[in-house]
């Protein structure tokens, strides 16, 4: 095969793969709540109730697709596609296995925190066209949370790129043969899941699109296949957030017996797990302390974490 | 930090429990024998019917959701010639049963009497009448009442003596 053949296979296997994969999270998620608060979840489409992603795809085209007249139309049909279109790009860089990636970048953690600070505008565009005030304060609250979780994300990770010595994906991965790195980089680690908490709005962080205060926050005005957009992106993040937990601190594909693959989506399934676990345990917190944490707890504690790393790296080094 | 941990690992033990989830069309669910559902009503140990069409349960009927008509045999034994409910009025709250004199109108735990046509939710007496005699095997309301009917005369009921003359004590 040529090349470009390639590239447009990965490219195009990647996409449904995506695709498909967070439409199954949603029925993922549901069983997997339904387990942890002891009930069943949907069991009634087909084997194990598998077929209700498909079903409520079907429902969701039938709906109408209407845009409020209020509404300010361009941009409210464009946030959206934002939001799904940055993180799936964020999807390009990703390291599956080795060779069975999109686009090796060079610098392709900045890549990744460069676009999931997009999809922040996706969300904060999406409240403001809506032009109705509960979906304006989520898109506000969305806006200003991304900002200052985006912020020790970056740090966070920083960490991780000095002890590996590259923004590459690749590198990162190979340079945890000897020992992946969630253990040097507890504390990292430990920012990074909360910050990718905050980052995806999953339930402990979910201020944007609180239910019980702002309706349904940013998405309020949405119907059909634009709110659909926004529920897919949501699960897109969520595995996009895993893999990188995966590729930066726990290996990536690094793996006795099976193939690289196969470890990839076990480790970050585990992942994806453990966000359910989080929503079906955690309440979540007023917006002020959601701010307090974030830059009086996350902030220091990254910041302390870049340091020590570095001290220890230039203490071995001379 | 420690008891946000604890938390999630408790609702991960959760993962163990049994669900509590009653799969309800497929498995049958527990209805005590007093459960008010479907109104039937039930007959004599003899086989004859019970409702003695007093009207009671119409008037204790708070949706007057009963309908019926009174009529009498050849012995003097009533009967309703017609006993209608209504059950897309009907409230389940029980007082028919309270008030019926002959324990012959109760209540039953079956609930699963859904209709895809409201006239179908009306129960003529044939749809009623039960071949048995419901919560109460033993009882037969003509075998203790007072009162003279075919094949049972005065004083001739269960735990009745025989009416006393009072004409015996005159000079």
């Amino acid at each position: 095969m040529s090349p470009t053949a390639v590239y447009l296979v990965t490219i195009f296997g990647l996409l449904i793969a995506v695709f498909t994969l967070s439409a199954g999270l949603i029925w993922y998620e549901r069983r997997l709540l339904a387990l942890f608060q002891d009930r069943y979840g949907p069991n009634r489409v087909g084997p194990f109730g598998l077929l209700q992603s498909v079903a409520d795809i079907v429902k969701i085209f039938f709906k109408e697709d209407w845009v409020p007249p209020f509404a300010d139309k361009p941009v409210f049909v464009i946030a959206p596609a934002v939001i799904i279109v940055a993180t799936l790009m964020s999807f390009g860089v990703v390291a599956f296995a080795p060779g069975v990636m999109v686009s090796d970048l060079n610098v392709g953690l900045l890549f990744f925190l460069a676009m999931s600070s997009m999809g922040a505008y996706g969300v904060a565009l999406a409240g403001w066209s809506s032009n109705n005030k509960y979906s304006l304060l989520g898109g506000l609250r969305a806006a200003a949370q991304v900002i200052s979780y985006e912020v020790f994300m970056g740090l966070s990770l920083m960490g991780v790129v000095m002890m590996a010595g590259s923004f590459n994906l690749v590198r990162i991965v190979q340079a945890q043969e000897r020992m992946w790195f969630f253990l040097p980089q507890l504390v990292g680690m430990a920012v990074f899941m909360v910050a990718g908490f905050a980052e995806t709005f999953r339930i402990p962080f979910d201020l944007p699109e609180a239910e019980n205060e702002l309706v349904a926050g940013f998405h309020t005005e949405y119907s059909g296949m634009k709110f659909a957009f926004f529920f897919l992106g949501e699960y897109i993040g969520i595995s996009l957030v895993s893999a990188m937990l995966v590729i930066l601190f726990f290996g990536g594909w690094l793996g006795p017996v099976l193939p690289p693959l196969a470890w990839f989506f076990i480790k970050t399934f585990i992942f994806i797990s453990f966000f359910i676990l989080v929503r079906g345990s955690l309440p979540r917190p007023r917006f002020d302390q959601l701010m307090a944490y974030g830059w009086k707890v996350m902030l220091p504690l990254s910041l302390a974490n870049l340091v020590v790393t570095a001290g220890i790296l230039l203490w071995r080094r001379s | 930090m420690i008891s946000i941990l604890r938390s999630i690992w408790l609702v991960f033990l959760h993962a163990l429990h049994r669900r509590v989830t009653v799969q309800y069309p497929e498995q049958a669910i527990r209805r005590p024998p007093r459960f008010r559902g479907r109104i039937i009503l039930s007959r004599d140990p003899d086989g004859g019917e019970r409702c003695v069409a007093c009207y009671l349960c119409a008037a204790a009927c708070p949706v007057d959701c009963i309908a019926l008509q009174a009529a009498q045999d050849e012995h003097g034994r009533r009967y309703p010639a017609f006993f209608r409910i209504n059950f897309s009025r009907c409230i389940f709250c029980g007082f028919c049963e309270d008030a019926c004199p002959t324990y012959a109108i109760q209540l039953t735990p079956d609930f699963e009497m859904s209709e895809a046509r409201r006239q179908e939710m009306v129960y003529e007496k044939e749809d009623l009448t039960i071949s048995g005699p419901g919560k109460y095997p033993g009882y037969n309301f003509y075998r203790v009442a007072g009162l003279a009917i075919a094949g049972k005369g005065k004083g001739q009921a269960e735990n009745e003596q025989p009416p006393s003359d009072p004409k015996t004590l005159l000079p």
